[in-house]
């Protein structure tokens, strides 16, 4: 690289020669293997590491590679995604959030009250998880605003955070015991189960959302005359896409118990939901772009005029929100909030879920589909040892060298990374 | 040189830090088109004097006068307004954001908060290409896989892209291999010619005979004078440097100010 580096003086070819190169599945190829040399591993070995898994698991246990199965893994798995989404951003920042698990908590709490008939504050399921996720928002604003504007770190005031929103929870529920859920809306987020038309609806709508948006893009990228991603990719990447959705819907549609058919869980459509719209504010605003921003460089994003403590504080507020969404899906999936809830290892799996699926914990790298990533092969990996009959114990080491080994990859692949560039 | 006006003077600038006088009564000027190199031992108060440029410090006394008019900077928005931008030795560069995201780092075009990129890489293309930047394979790329050289090229376009007309450069190749540091004068000898005017501090006298058009030697504070490049050696500078005696301008005699 070192030679190439003077100048042409009479500076010939324009710097626009990007993204050139065989288009479809071999212009695929061609970047998958110049990301490989470079270190650049990406998701490729999650993905692998997922089938594997998928396969061992297929063999060591007979109910694990079912139908209903797979519906299950969704709905265990929706909780801690939620959690892991907002993780995402807090991590980008190069912060931590602690919190969140009993934040969850504290949502699953509120709701659980706001629903609970004869105590005159009794409302509709919707608006009570709509005033949870609100309040849990604005726990997060105010932990955001104390790292923000006093300068106290992220894991101190989150540390604070856990044991008091534990304590809250606490207090609370030892004198009231469990609380029953019995609102249908709010059980619905762990139990409701789309009719096999409406699951295919839900597929053929997302199969044809993806392609629009794309040409949508590529058309702005022709008018400014830039290069952009081909049309074959684009159609190549929706095919897989649509092969995805009726695939997840297909498998799901297949599920019976006891004859009773079973369909698409809502709470996958809200995974998916919560990944589109996250993706969205991540990759294609300011915001997103600053939070980016923030976690490479903080100095560099204030003197380039960026509000930096706004975005500090915007982030712990996305946390505290996701965090109230899991809790309530965590809480409906047993349809009550008891004093156990919630599991202790929800913050911990949450933030493994984040780092498996590549975020770093140093800032600025990272994507949210990420945390969907990890938190399946988390899920798997749990769903899978507990079919096959391991103990709480085995799953817990399991996951915990899946974490090693994950973040380890992901640490020599930089490494890689670094020596490719310079 | 024509003879315009001066893009930026600089007159009687005064700046005390306590008891410490970084500045006495220095006079400065940068014209279009013109680099302008910017001398002197450690201490002897280019960076001060940047800064009062830049907005970072307001000076005590003395009038600064921007294409003609007098201004004052308050902030680094002022200087950015005005058409001031400078590139700082660390270069403030974010490095997992790509090229096109660092050259918009919090000035991205976007449409209700929805970023606009085929804009950005658009504009990105065309800055790197008036600078006939062309090492750099791939503006999508993390500025952290550039070397050296071209992440200075990256800080400077985005420093020249905003329609600046005064960019400084605070000791642009200080980090730099010999190739790499070709590059950047290169740069910055082109920026000149596209008439910009262009501060360049720099300790390698090197760099500064390399590519400035005339050279301002500050000694402990003040001005001890200014060089045109074609009518000077390294030996004048070095002199002016390690021993020069305070003058105002090169030609008037020195005023005897006392601190």
């Amino acid at each position: 690289m070192t030679t190439a580096e003077v100048v042409g003086p009479e500076g010939a070819a324009p710097p626009d020669e990007h993204r050139e190169g065989r288009g479809g599945i071999l212009g695929f190829w061609d970047q998958l293997t110049s990301d490989i040399r470079q270190g650049n591993l990406g998701i490729v070995p999650i993905i692998l590491g997922q089938i594997f898994i998928v396969v061992f698991f297929s063999f060591k246990a007979t109910n694990f590679f079912t139908a209903i199965n797979f519906s299950n893994i969704i709905i265990q798995m929706a909780g801690t995604t939620m959690l892991a989404f907002g993780v995402v951003f807090v991590l980008l920042l190069g912060e931590i959030d602690l919190s969140i698990g009993f934040v969850a908590g504290i949502g699953a709490l509120i709701v659980a009250e706001l629903q609970l008939p004869g105590t005159g504050w009794q409302v509709n399921g919707l608006i009570a998880m709509l005033i949870a996720v609100a309040a849990c928002a604005l726990i997060g604003v105010v932990q955001g605003s104390i790292v923000a504007f006093v300068g106290v770190p992220s894991f101190v005031v989150t540390l604070a955070g856990y044991l008091i929103w534990q304590g809250v929870i606490l207090s609370k529920l030892q004198v009231r015991g469990t609380i029953i859920i019995q609102d249908r809306w709010i059980n619905y987020t762990a139990s409701y189960y789309f009719s096999h038309f409406a699951g295919y609806l839900i597929a053929a709508a997302v199969t044809a959302v993806y392609p629009v948006s794309r040409l949508v893009g590529w058309l702005r990228q022709r008018q400014a005359n830039v290069s952009g991603e081909s049309i074959r990719s684009i159609a190549l990447k929706s095919a897989g896409i649509g092969l995805a959705a009726f695939g997840v819907v297909a498998i799901c549609n297949h599920g019976v118990v006891q004859g009773t058919p079973f369909g698409l869980p809502l709470a996958g459509l809200l995974i998916l939901i919560f990944l589109v719209v996250l993706t969205f504010l991540a990759k294609r605003t300011l915001f997103g772009r600053h939070v980016y921003a923030v976690g490479g460089n903080a100095e560099a994003a204030r003197r380039a005029g960026i509000n930096v403590p706004r975005i500090r504080v915007l982030v712990f507020g996305i946390s505290g929100a996701t965090a109230a969404v899991g809790g309530i899906i965590l809480a409906a999936n047993v349809n009550s909030v008891a004093l156990t809830f919630p599991p202790s290892t929800l913050l911990l799996n949450s933030i493994a879920a984040a780092v498996i699926g590549g975020v770093s914990l140093f800032g600025g790298r990272g994507e949210v589909r990420g945390a969907l990533i990890g938190s399946l092969v988390i899920a798997t990996v749990s769903n899978g040892l507990d079919t096959a009959g391991y103990s709480t114990g085995t799953i817990y080491i399991v996951t915990g060298l899946i974490l090693l080994l994950a973040v380890t990859l992901d640490t020599v692949s930089r490494r890689l990374q670094v020596r490719a560039g310079r | 040189m024509t003879d315009t006006t001066p893009l930026l003077e600089l007159r009687n600038i005064t700046k005390t830090f306590g008891s410490v006088q970084a500045l006495t009564d220095v006079d400065f000027e940068v014209r279009p088109g013109e680099v302008m190199a910017l001398v002197g031992d450690n201490g002897a108060g280019k960076s001060t004097l940047i800064k009062c440029i830049a907005g970072t410090h307001m000076a005590d006394s003395g009038q600064v006068f921007f294409e003609g008019k007098e201004v004052t900077i308050h902030g680094p928005r002022d200087a950015g307004r005005l058409g001031i931008e400078v590139v700082y030795q660390d270069l403030a560069l974010c490095d997992n954001l790509d090229v096109v995201q660092n050259m918009y780092l919090g000035r991205e075009a976007a449409r209700y908060a929805v970023l606009n990129e085929p804009t950005m890489e658009q504009h990105t293309t065309e800055t790197l290409a008036g600078l006939r930047v062309t090492t750099i394979k791939s503006i999508r790329q993390p500025v952290a896989t550039l070397s050296g050289g071209q992440r200075q090229s990256v800080a400077v376009a985005r420093a020249v892209m905003w329609n600046s007309k005064l960019v400084i450069l605070d000791e642009p190749t200080a980090a730099l291999g010999v190739a790499q540091t070709e590059q950047v004068l290169e740069l910055v000898r082109r920026l000149g010619e596209q008439g910009l005017g262009v501060v360049i501090i720099s300790h390698n006298l090197h760099d500064v005979f390399e590519t400035a058009n005339r050279i301002t030697v500050l000694r402990l504070g003040r001005n001890v004078g200014v060089f045109e490049r074609e009518k000077t050696t390294q030996q004048e500078v070095v002199e002016a440097i390690t021993a020069g005696q305070p003058t105002k301008v090169s030609g008037i005699p020195a005023t005897q100010v006392v601190a």
